[in-house]
């Protein structure tokens, strides 16, 4: 399967995160998580709830370039009630990140001093609270040592350290899964709650991924696994589910 | 009963410096714009936003309105960052207190169910509790017992504080003289508990009909602002633009462009003020309209 691109690769990568997960509400944030879970839903994780992006449920697998208007709603989720189901931890979020440490604290907020950032970005959003309640993966399309950094500038989602220095209100639901990026799969299947990398992408080295992370990855001198590429039937379904190739624009080969 | 009806401009006399404002809406939708270039014409200063921000954040900040904003985001939705709030941010003139949505919401429930504060487990180990140590904690009082649970024995949670106001404005579809609002786009978000939440409360709306009479215009489920939330109501058509307010008018994506492309810069942005910025709402309603005609 040699016309398989990393973008594949990647959505292949995120896809993953869902299976066993059962009923609960995919929601994915950026073009390669949002094929992941269409993709997911369309194979091994058929349960999968995702959302209008507004105030409903869709019914069904839209793709990528289903336009609002043909969605089919199947029941009526305005946003007050998101933070019912956020709460509840029947939801896992793949979040994107700025910044990710070794221990999986995410920043999304800004870069630099919080009182004065040098870069503000979108702010902590709902992060702080997703990521003590429910499932949280997170992808990171452009994988380097500024976005995956020894420690982050502004804690939003928050990591396995923290989570269990704060006590069981903040580590009894924390359930940090993987991190993907353009480069590799990366969990925290360690002793002390530390990023591990789970697989490298095909074509990437792994003195490439070691010289992009600003801290000593877990596992990176074993024998690594190669990630997984798309079968057949789900190479199909990416271009069907994604016929403007979305995901091509989104990762940094 | 009372009639509710008043102008714009006679909400923005009753805002004064050092009041805390909380702004409906969520990001670019449904926000009520009209009252907020309003404001930018009064010499209001040090007020503190409460806001699921938009561009109702940015253009007051810019305009030197306000001395501390409470949010967890400033977004205008097509556009993940408002310019004038990343300049603002940047250049350190504001003082944020940075709060996970949820826990927004929890403090404007709190100040409506007039309770101190709610628990939650979102904000703790965060950013949130590291740079505001005003915030607090509280421990989990059920310990033993038949109400405790042992996975919970010893937990401390988040004490989100109430999010006290001082005024609380929202823009709607319809209201009635009398005060009750029907919203009918896809979403009410926390409106009623921005509401809820203030001394004074402000409804602007697209059109305001006779008392008892929304029923007319969509369904009562929609009609989910009722009077005892209200003390004032004034019609402004446009009046939630560039902002989303569906079905009346979906988010002028082109203008909010013009809008964020204008921030960016200095110049442009100078430009825009005179244009758009300079006279009443009549004025601006005016001028969008030219600029619309010459796209």
């Amino acid at each position: 399967m040699s016309d398989v691109t990393r973008a594949d690769i990647c959505t292949i990568a995120c896809a993953e995160a869902w299976r066993g997960d059962g009923e609960v509400m995919a929601s994915p944030f950026g073009s390669v998580p949002a094929l992941g879970a269409r993709l997911a839903k369309s194979t091994f994780a058929p349960d999968l709830v995702l959302t209008d992006g507004e105030a409903a449920l869709v019914h069904g697998i839209p793709t990528l370039a289903t336009k609002s208007a043909e969605l089919v709603r199947e029941s009526y989720v305005p946003y007050k009630t998101i933070f019912a189901i956020v709460w509840s931890g029947r939801r896992h979020i793949m979040m994107m990140a700025s910044q990710v440490d070794q221990f999986g604290n995410q920043n999304i907020a800004a870069i630099g001093d919080h009182a004065k950032p040098k870069a503000q970005l979108v702010g902590v959003r709902g992060a702080p609270g997703n990521s003590v309640n429910h499932a949280t993966s997170y992808w990171v399309p452009d994988h380097n040592p500024r976005s995956f950094v020894a420690s982050v500038d502004v804690v939003c989602g928050v990591g396995n350290d923290r989570a269990a220095a704060a006590g069981p209100g903040a580590s009894r639901f924390h359930d940090l899964r993987r991190v993907v990026s353009n480069l590799g799969v990366f969990d925290f299947a360690t002793p002390d709650g530390s990023m591990r990398i789970a697989s490298v992408h095909p074509g990437v080295s792994l003195d490439e991924v070691a010289a992009a992370t600003s801290f000593a990855l877990a596992g990176i001198d074993t024998d690594v696994p190669v990630t997984r590429e798309p079968t057949e039937t789900e190479a199909g379904l990416l271009n069907l589910l994604d016929p403007k190739g979305l995901r091509e624009r989104e990762v940094s080969a | 009963m009372a009639d509710k009806q008043t102008t714009v401009s006679a909400m923005a006399d009753e805002i004064t410096s050092g009041m805390t404002l909380g702004i409906g809406g969520w990001g670019s939708r449904r926000k009520p714009m009209a009252l907020v270039r309003e404001l930018l014409h009064r010499d209001v200063t040090d007020l503190t936003l409460v806001s699921y921000g938009g561009p109702d954040v940015g253009l007051l900040v810019d305009a030197g309105k306000v001395a501390k904003v409470i949010c967890g985001f400033v977004t205008l939705d097509s556009i993940a960052l408002d310019p004038l709030w990343r300049a603002a941010r940047q250049a350190g003139t504001v003082e944020l207190t940075e709060v996970d949505e949820g826990l927004f919401y929890l403090g404007l429930q709190a100040a409506a169910w007039r309770v101190p504060f709610l628990p939650a487990r979102a904000g703790l180990g965060s950013a949130v509790q590291s740079e505001t140590p005003a915030f607090k904690t509280v421990a989990n009082p059920y310990v033993d017992g038949p109400f405790a649970d042992p996975e919970d024995a010893g937990a401390e949670l988040f004490a989100m504080p109430a999010l006290r106001l001082d005024v609380a404005a929202i823009h709607v579809n319809v209201a009635d003289t009398a005060g009750s609002a029907m919203v009918l786009g896809p979403d009410a978000h926390f409106d009623d508990l921005f509401l809820g939440a203030a001394t004074r409360r402000f409804v602007t709306a697209e059109q305001v009909v006779p008392a008892g009479t929304l029923a007319d215009h969509g369904p009562l489920e929609r009609a989910m602002i009722h009077r005892l939330l209200t003390d004032k109501v004034a019609e402004t058509p446009g009046g939630a633009h560039f902002t989303a307010n569906p079905p009346d008018a979906q988010r002028d994506e082109a203008f909010q462009k013009h809008y964020a492309a204008s921030a960016k810069d200095p110049e442009t942005w100078a430009a825009f003020k005179e244009r758009f910025l300079a006279g009443d709402e009549a004025a601006y309603q005016s001028a969008v309209e030219t600029w619309r005609s010459e796209q």
